[in-house]
């Protein structure tokens, strides 16, 4: 944050103020923010964490991510999202890296080899 | 997302990578028995449909028509918004602060992005950005006048930050021209930028 001027960050906050007319933008500007929301929401729900150590763990992450560029409250915010999130899994014994990487691989997998138009599923 | 008939793509188009990033989890976590796809559905349609705004703005509403409600909602929230049915996750603890002429008050989450929920939904994409959770305690008055909240140099400004524990409301104040409007008709002044103390009540278009 320090490594950015007020200039910057007064640009970005204006850019955001041009896109923001009270009740337009949609709740989630992505289905995956709103998936991994509600994946976060569910197994909060079912008690696998408490939302005070998410928040920690979560707070970390936009830290570390808003070090090199100032963080949007989109894309950027939810790329912190899941990496806190993934790193919550692995903490819970849930689904390690490895496992994560292997799974998005075979999502591509599934993806390339999927005709045009058809449903994509893993095979 | 598949296009519907693009000869440039004989495959599915491929998702960006966070996309795959989250659907590799959906389905290690359903597989392992821990999520239920009509649970998520339902969780993404209550708080894209039915959790907002309009929630914070019943409660505002009520509390500048019945001074009672107002009183005991500053003293003690809790038990009110309980019966409004207004509790949940996120919202367990609320603090509900009062702007004055000599007060203004302003939320921010200076650690993620932390926001009452049950009375407000899913916040703002600007109140998610690095810009306004540094900028709203460095520099609140100026943030504010870029929101187009430009306060006298007699009303001074408190920035109150929510934390995974506590949440915070902004009672904004009656504007003097609602005076004739009952409650129901007060909801459409009150804004979720006010509760949020980056705007003011403003009349319905």
């Amino acid at each position: 944050m320090a490594t950015l001027s007020a200039a910057g960050i007064i640009g970005q906050i204006e850019d955001k103020l041009m896109s923001l007319e009270i009740g337009q933008a949609p709740v989630f500007e992505q289905p995956w923010h709103a998936q991994l929301f509600a994946l976060t929401v569910h197994l909060h729900r079912d008690g696998c964490f408490e939302w005070s150590d998410w928040g920690q763990l979560f707070g970390a992450k936009l830290k570390a991510h808003g070090v090199s560029k100032q963080l949007n409250g989109g894309d950027d915010y939810f790329a912190a999202w899941l990496a806190a999130f993934e790193s919550l899994l692995n903490d819970l014994q849930l689904a390690d890296p490895a496992q994560i990487e292997d799974m998005r691989a075979a999502w591509v997998q599934a993806y390339l080899h999927t005709p045009h138009g058809k449903p994509v599923k893993l095979t | 997302m598949p296009h519907d008939s693009d000869p440039s793509h004989p495959h599915s188009l491929l998702p960006p990578d966070p996309a795959l990033r989250v659907q590799a989890l959906e389905t290690i976590l359903r597989e392992k028995g821990l999520i239920d796809p009509d649970a998520l559905a339902a969780i993404i349609s209550t708080y894209e449909n039915d959790i907002g705004p309009q929630n914070g703005a019943r409660v505002v509403a009520k509390a500048w028509c019945d001074d009672g409600f107002r009183a005991r909602l500053l003293a003690d929230p809790m038990p009110l918004l309980q019966d409004l049915g207004f509790y949940g996750r996120q919202g367990e603890h609320m603090v509900i602060v009062e702007n004055t002429a000599a007060l203004h008050n302003l939320v921010v989450c200076t650690l993620c992005s932390c926001y009452p929920w049950p009375l407000l939904g899913i916040p703002p994409a600007w109140y998610k950005s690095d810009a306004y959770r540094a900028r709203a305690v460095r520099e609140p008055r100026r943030v504010l006048a870029e929101f187009g909240v430009s306060l006298p140099d007699s009303t001074a400004i408190r920035v109150w930050d929510s934390t995974a524990e506590i949440r915070y409301l902004v009672l904004p104040m009656r504007p003097p021209e609602t005076a004739d409007l009952d409650e129901v008709a007060l909801c459409d002044w009150v804004s979720r930028d006010c509760m949020i103390g980056m705007g003011l009540p403003r009349a319905p278009k």
